[in-house]
């Protein structure tokens, strides 16, 4: 049993907490144990996926109790991967914090940290209740970085976040009870086990208590008609933090595939078919609403919160169909749509920041320093985003349409997908023009810039974000083979359950 | 007894739910507690309602009720009050910033502010 695996929950937990009693006053240390703590975490998440790499589950009993009884957190492929691609994206974006939005407010480093052990706990356990707490624990922390630097929009916004997540708190406590009063265990090895076995008279509660589990993630994952927080939400948020929020959808995503997609997917289980009739044609609804939202968008930090609401969208629709191809084709585009959708958030702040009153918004404004960069990011930004050859979000385009083809309605998916696709590459010709454009032309009449000129470090912090959907498309091949072996073993369920509760004469003497 | 649970249940959540849907945040808010305690009740009942046996088998004893659902009602107990707290305090801030108590930070159309 090796220790590291509690360790990217153990490490910013304790860093946090240091951060907060020692380090208050300094913010030069806290800037520095912040960026080592993350830089630490990027280390033992790559020694986790490669020690994840032999398709072996590797359960993490806390305090030596035997599986069911105790809690555990469960590496496998799909955790360490999840942890990768978070710890990744929290690096750039805490290098473009440092550059200053972290003066904005008190604490934000220590919440930062918080967040992080929120979000790698949700990927590590393997207990359902496990996954409430650190749910909450990444929703405590999301509320004060979402409030960082208040003012009066972000409160308001802020209060309806916290409001509809209480309520999403509330109905996760109650499937919970539903399904601990059917099965007697939350483990999900142990449920993965049970749920094949209710009896056809339980069958109606465990099934009410899946469907309210998976309202609870879809609301999490922003899934139409739940999705309603989330473009306020995300576009008021201040820009770093919406970058990093980018990879709080998902976990809802994330825990969809997990809970609903192994635990209770099996053969037998009386939850097994539920996830598709539901969440397809919703994911298809929030794509189109989120790309409707694209076309509608008049700055680029609400363009960038429409784009993650319709790549959502995308993303559970794959993840709805019930195929180790398409969760594959799915976690390809998850990896892309993170780091291009972050990408984007700390553009349209690195826009903001030097456009003056007009801020992002898609007005003609003077020409403005570091123009040429800038619009080349977007460039890159909008490629990714959009889903145009040579980057990763065609090649993750087409992988979903090929795997979308076993579903019977195929033809009616590719219409909307492909639709979708074109009139967000509409919205992102249309703002890139406004912004980067119109002030060309205007330049000769225009004053001299009046916006500051400011440190390289978030260029310098977005440039590397946006490089990766670059290396995504680079590496493809590998990246892909990777991917298929990581939904493999998520649905060889006899494997996991193995692994966690050991090998099957042990359970069976244990007895019912 | 069953009933008169299932039933408290039931109302507190209907309650909650009402208040939830108020348009001002201290309503709002109280229906959030509401909810919390209909839930907290709820999970207590999720390990069968026992009466007057110890939560941990005794043979001295005629039987046990199940200690896991207590300790997570603990732990949600601990998390929703934190979050009440947590609520409140931004209901207070965005009314003083926002100068209304109601959910969209100012006052509906037609309406008088208070």
């Amino acid at each position: 049993m090796s220790h590291w695996i509690i360790a990217p929950v153990v490490l910013p937990a304790a860093m946090a907490a240091f951060i907060v009693l020692a380090a208050r006053f300094d913010l030069t240390l806290q800037r520095t144990l912040s960026l080592a703590t993350t830089l630490a975490l990027m280390a033992i998440a790559v020694g986790l996926y490669l020690l994840a790499r032999d398709d072996v589950p590797r359960p993490y009993l806390l305090g030596s109790w035997p599986a069911p009884f105790g809690i555990v957190l469960v590496l496998d492929r799909l955790t360490a991967l999840m942890l990768v691609t978070t710890q990744l994206l929290a690096l750039f974006v805490l290098l473009y914090a440092i550059a200053g939005w972290d003066k904005q407010g008190r604490h934000f480093h220590a919440l930062f940290q918080f967040q992080l052990m929120g979000l790698n706990g949700a990927f590590l356990t393997g207990d359902i209740f496990n996954l409430f707490v650190f749910f909450e624990v990444l929703l405590i922390a999301s509320y004060g970085l979402f409030l960082h630097g208040a003012g009066v929009r972000r409160l308001v916004f802020g209060f309806k976040y916290v409001t509809v997540n209480l309520i999403a708190s509330t109905l996760f406590l109650f499937a919970v009870g539903t399904i601990y009063a059917v099965t007697g265990t939350l483990n999900m090895a142990d449920l993965a086990l049970k749920a094949g076995q209710v009896g056809a008279e339980q069958a109606g509660l465990l099934r009410t208590g899946v469907a309210l589990l998976l309202l609870v993630f879809a609301l999490k994952a922003a899934l139409a008609p739940l999705h309603l927080w989330l473009p306020g939400t995300y576009g008021v948020a201040p820009p770093p933090v919406a970058a990093l929020f980018a990879i709080m959808t998902k976990v809802g995503a994330y825990a969809i595939v997990r809970v609903h997609g192994m635990v209770f997917g099996g053969e037998g289980s009386p939850a097994q078919g539920l996830v598709e009739p539901w969440v397809a044609p919703a994911a298809l609804a929030t794509l189109v609403l989120g790309t409707v939202g694209v076309l509608a968008a008049r700055s680029l930090q609400r363009l960038a919160a429409f784009a993650t609401l319709a790549s959502m969208g995308t993303l559970l629709l794959v993840f709805a169909l019930p195929l180790a191809e398409a969760t594959a084709a799915g976690l390809f585009y998850l990896l892309h749509s993170t780091l291009a959708g972050a990408g984007l958030f700390l553009l349209a702040d690195l826009l903001a920041e030097r456009r003056g009153s007009v801020r992002d918004e898609f007005v003609a404004a003077p020409v403005f320093p570091d123009l040429e960069l800038i619009s080349g990011g977007f460039l890159l930004a909008a490629v990714a985003v959009v889903g145009l050859p040579p980057l990763s979000g065609f090649l993750g385009k087409v992988w979903i349409l090929e795997v979308v083809r076993a579903h019977p309605l195929w033809p009616q998916l590719w219409a909307v997908i492909l639709l979708t696709s074109l009139l967000t590459l509409f919205a992102f010709v249309r703002a890139g023009s406004l912004l980067f454009w119109k002030p060309a032309a205007l330049a000769a009449a225009s004053d001299p810039p009046a916006a500051r000129a400011s440190s390289t470090l978030p260029l310098v912090a977005t440039g590397m974000l946006l490089v990766l959907p670059v290396l995504l498309a680079a590496f493809a091949h590998p990246i892909a083979r990777e991917l298929e072996a990581t939904a493999a073993q998520l649905y060889e369920r006899a494997g996991y359950v193995q692994a966690v509760l050991g090998p099957p004469s042990a359970s069976a003497a244990r007895g019912p | 007894m069953e009933a008169l649970v299932a039933s408290g249940v039931g109302v507190l959540t209907a309650v909650g739910v009402y208040l939830c849907l108020r348009g001002r945040t201290f309503p709002v808010v109280l229906g959030l507690s509401f909810l919390s305690y209909a839930v907290n009740v709820f999970l207590f009942a999720s390990g069968r309602l026992i009466v007057g046996r110890p939560p941990i088998i005794d043979p001295a004893a005629p039987g046990y009720t199940d200690p896991l659902p207590q300790a997570l009602v603990l732990t949600a107990i601990v998390i929703s009050f934190g979050m009440t707290a947590l609520v409140v305090v931004l209901a207070l801030r965005a009314f003083l910033e926002a100068g209304s108590d109601h959910v969209d930070g100012r006052e509906p159309k037609g309406r008088e502010p208070r």
